[in-house]
């Protein structure tokens, strides 16, 4: 039963991704690549970047994609009701025991025990995402060599540029794409 | 009876207007269109929207409520939504604004999705979309090294202990993503209790030692 994997998958990314931002990440790389067949890497990669174009939380944005991927507009709806589920039931009881004690110090605890975990996931994730995007495939080829070197140029701009000025993603994104273009109808 | 006049169609259009419920759907909705980045971006635009112009939340009341929302798991913009929700109307109020939060992406990549084949077919589609591959790449290893720097800066063994074993389980030995996230709560939550009862210990007059030290010598 197709819906019921996608929710199931779904509830488990909206569960497990604390942290916010791209905490999803890995999880949803985890859910819909490696143990389900319903994206490829390369398809992975695109939903990552029409994530970060588009408006909205990169959990319910994969989560629609996946799901009109797998099983169409039902699909969609069901896969990402199954990632805000976790998210209603725990943040509304923890709103309700917030105005009773007003007090969350285990919950922060626990949090800022997941923070550096979620950080080397996310770094992860990002080495694979750096990958598809230099080799053109999932994992690193024994020959290394094979670099696609506008990728590697734009990638080492792109985050020069970053960590000197801090603009906006979104204009780092626009200048890559253009960047792109540019690039590879020369090459 | 059934019939409805255009005086009370105008009385029930700006009912619609007033009510509270259209006013937060349609709030929710608005910031959720526009919230390009997600995460931590829609928190001040929330509270401009609840706090200043509605004046629904207190100033204290939203600082709150944000750290909840970062606490809990999964998006940071839902659960953000979910609690003004459940703080103006209750539990109808939550669910109204998921809806309303979710909605705008749900519209946006189902349209994109319809299109994606072809779209991705373009060959200069192609060579923006690779290009800006790129850029989510870079992007990435920024926030992962602004967010990493933050744990290094507290000069404790364990957080950098835990970032590193992670990384290398799951980097390395494809560990089990979820199992990590369970062990790495547990042990946030065990130092956290741990060290909050040493602090007690040394806030004590009988041995209060290292923590009352280290505030002298900062002053």
């Amino acid at each position: 039963m197709i819906y019921l994997e996608l929710f199931w998958s779904f509830i488990q990314i909206g569960l497990f991704s604390i942290g916010g931002g791209y905490a999803a990440m890995p999880l949803i790389q985890n859910q819909v690549v490696d143990i389900h067949p319903w994206l490829t890497m390369a398809q992975f990669a695109d939903i990552m970047t029409i994530a970060e174009m588009t408006p909205g939380p990169i959990a319910i944005n994969s989560a629609t994609f996946v799901g009109i991927q797998v099983a169409g507009l039902p699909g969609a709806i069901i896969a990402t009701l199954g990632c805000v589920f976790p998210s209603c039931v725990i943040v509304m009881t923890l709103a309700f025991i917030y105005y009773r004690f007003r007090g969350l110090t285990v919950v922060q605890g626990i949090l800022a025990g997941l923070r550096p975990a979620v950080i080397a996931m996310i770094a992860s994730a990002g080495i694979s995402l750096l990958i598809m995007a230099v080799y053109g495939q999932r994992s690193l080829p024994a020959d290394l060599t094979g670099v696609n070197i506008p990728a590697a140029a734009i990638f080492l701009t792109a985050f020069i540029v970053l960590r000197k000025w801090k603009p906006g993603p979104l204009w780092v994104m626009a200048g890559s794409g253009v960047a792109g273009v540019l690039l590879y109808s020369v090459f | 009876m059934e019939k409805i006049n255009t005086g009370e169609a105008r009385v029930l259009v700006k009912e619609l207007k007033n009510n509270k419920y259209s006013q937060l759907f349609l709030s929710v909705f608005k910031l959720s269109a526009c919230t390009f980045g997600g995460g931590f971006v829609i928190i001040p635009l929330m509270r401009k929207r609840f706090v200043e112009e509605l004046g629904w939340i207190e100033e204290k009341e939203m600082l709150d409520l944000t750290a909840i929302a970062q606490s809990s798991p999964g998006a940071i913009a839902v659960n953000a939504s979910i609690l003004v929700g459940y703080h103006v109307a209750g539990i109808p109020g939550a669910l109204l604004t998921v809806v309303g939060t979710v909605l705008p992406p749900l519209i946006i990549i189902s349209v994109i999705s319809l299109f994606y084949q072809a779209f991705r077919d373009n060959a200069i589609v192609g060579m923006a979309m690779s290009g800006m591959l790129c850029g989510v790449a870079a992007v990435i290893f920024d926030v992962v090294l602004n967010m990493a720097k933050t744990v290094f800066r507290q000069k404790r063994i364990l957080p950098i202990a835990v970032m590193l074993g992670v990384f290398t389980a799951v980097r390395f030995f494809s560990a089990n993503i979820i199992l990590v996230i369970l062990i790495c709560g547990v042990i946030g939550a065990a130092d956290t209790c741990w060290r909050r009862k040493a602090a007690i210990g040394s806030e004590s007059p009988s041995n209060k030692s290292c923590s009352r030290e280290k505030g002298h010598d900062t002053k």
